[in-house]
């Protein structure tokens, strides 16, 4: 198959850093955008860090007639696909409407907006349900109005597989290139620092309770004890390499070289979880050998379990230290579906400018034979980088990110 | 909102504001009377939206049918104005 699908813009909202250089700069630098819950009184439940955005005024960069019908999530999606856009130097006008698409990955939807649409329905009545509620709490909500505002009318949609959705959109979106979309707007935002979302998050039982910043998410660390939930994302524009040469595009990060996704067996099953494979089934579809990898961005659940099913699984496939492993998201919290095209978003950066960004916070346990890249950044040629990510429920995800060609 | 007895164009633009946004695509200065919601820019969900604040604010009940053929600021106007108990001067 000749089509390559390529990266030419990159969006990010991160608690680390609002846009693309604040969020690399704070990411090479090892600042982390961890702290207490701002956004509500967090002190009566188990989970009281977060990583947060501040600084986001959804006015100052949306018109207001979409204030009203967009949740947090959304209005830091379409901020971001218009930075992505900006970035590959895309005027969506100018091409034609069929040929731009819009595939995302929710996790949750918009539950803030939900909530708030729900506190009215029981405190006061039916009748003071949002309209927008239609829409606004929705998966397919941040694809849909990225669609709308921009004018993109092709092959648009949602993967919904919590942390590995973000990949899954990804892979979804070169399906669509692949079959003759030459440009699919592709990422995830989640954000539900809410009551209601908190409390979707706790029952995962893997929020991890602490209250110092610096030791409350420590993946690959003995003291591992669960993750920080964040909120953000990124969105990328994702083309067809030549449709991006012919335009003249600006700059081409990398290209998406290979996905696969697995399932893990039921936990009472004996079977291994389906970690190893999914690593080798997306070197296979990248056609990239385990040696021709310069980094690995961790899926870093943080608890022990999770940790050591992918620390094995990494050291199998590259050896024991075989490859350089990082977590940036220890600077992010866990974003969910932001998370790994976030991280996909880093590793175009960590091949642009040939270094490998910190994990913060972590001591290395002994019990894992990884190179976990810690302290401070590591300079390194990066021809290709593997993104994990594994969703709760058993969704694993990897995506193969190779340098640009020539 | 305080109970009113007339629904005045300032009434209709300020629940519009409120609850579908006001921006350089949807504007609401000037004589906005007699443009339809549409070149206005609010479409089918925002009117949805306008009509049950109105409802809320006034305590009426708007028909489905009626409000769905006011399609300018002062057939709602109107409309609205129907169903309003008729004030008493002083």
């Amino acid at each position: 198959m000749n089509v390559s699908t390529v990266v030419t813009g990159l969006g990010i909202a991160a608690p680390n850093g609002l846009g693309l250089e604040e969020y690399w700069s704070a990411t090479l630098a090892g600042r982390s955008g961890i702290g207490p819950v701002s956004r509500f009184d967090a002190s009566s439940y188990p989970a009281r860090l977060a990583g947060e955005i501040d600084g986001f005024v959804a006015e100052d960069h949306l018109p207001g007639r979409l204030l009203p019908q967009t949740d947090r999530m959304t209005q830091l999606a379409l901020v971001a696909a218009g930075w992505a856009l900006d970035d590959a130097g895309v005027v969506p006008g100018d091409l034609p409407e069929y040929d731009m698409g819009v595939i995302t990955a929710s996790h949750s939807g918009g539950f803030e907006f939900g909530q708030n649409e729900l506190r009215a329905l029981w405190s006061k009545g039916g009748k003071y349900v949002s309209a927008y509620q239609s829409f606004a709490w929705f998966y397919a909500v941040n694809s849909g109005q990225i669609s709308i505002r921009n004018g993109m009318r092709g092959p648009s949609g949602v993967v919904v597989s919590d942390q590995a959705g973000g990949l899954d959109a990804l892979a979804q979106a070169r399906r669509q290139i692949r079959k003759g979309t030459p440009l699919i707007v592709s990422g995830a935002v989640d954000a539900s620092i809410c009551p209601w979302g908190w409390v979707a998050q706790l029952a995962s039982d893997r929020l991890s309770h602490g209250d110092v910043p610096e030791r409350a998410y420590l993946p690959f660390d003995d003291s591992a004890a669960g993750h920080v939930a964040g909120e953000g994302g990124a969105l990328l524009v994702l083309e067809e390499e030549s449709h991006a040469r012919a335009r003249d595009a600006r700059r081409i990060y990398g290209r998406i070289a290979g996905h696969a996704a697995t399932f893990d067996p039921p936990r009472d099953s004996g079977r291994a979880p389906a970690v190893q494979t999914v690593i080798d089934q997306a070197l296979a579809d990248a056609a990239v050998t385990a040696e021709e990898v310069d980094v690995v961005f961790a899926d870093a659940a943080g608890l022990p379990g999770l940790d050591r099913v992918e620390a094995e699984a990494i050291s199998k496939v590259f050896g024991p230290r075989g490859v350089p492993v990082t977590a940036p998201k220890t600077m992010t919290g866990r974003l969910y579906s932001g998370s790994a095209p976030l991280d996909v978003a880093t590793a175009c950066l960590s091949i642009r400018d040939a270094v490998i960004p910190p994990t913060v916070h972590t001591s290395p346990s002994g019990r894992y034979d990884i190179d976990l890249v810690t302290g401070a950044p590591r300079e390194a040629t990066v021809r290709y980088a593997l993104v994990i990510a594994r969703g709760y429920g058993g969704f694993n995800s990897a995506v193969v990110v190779g340098a640009p060609h020539g | 909102m305080p109970e009113q007895t007339v629904f005045t164009v300032d009434a209709l633009k300020q629940i519009l504001r409120d609850g579908a946004g006001a921006d350089e695509s949807a504007a609401l200065d000037g004589d906005i009377l007699d443009t339809s919601f549409d070149a206005l820019g609010y479409e089918s969900l925002a009117l949805l939206e306008t009509a049950s604040r109105i409802e809320r604010a006034y305590d009426i009940s708007l028909d489905e049918e009626a409000f769905g053929e006011a399609v300018t600021p002062r057939a709602l106007i109107d409309l609205v104005n129907s169903h309003l108990p008729v004030e008493q001067s002083a």
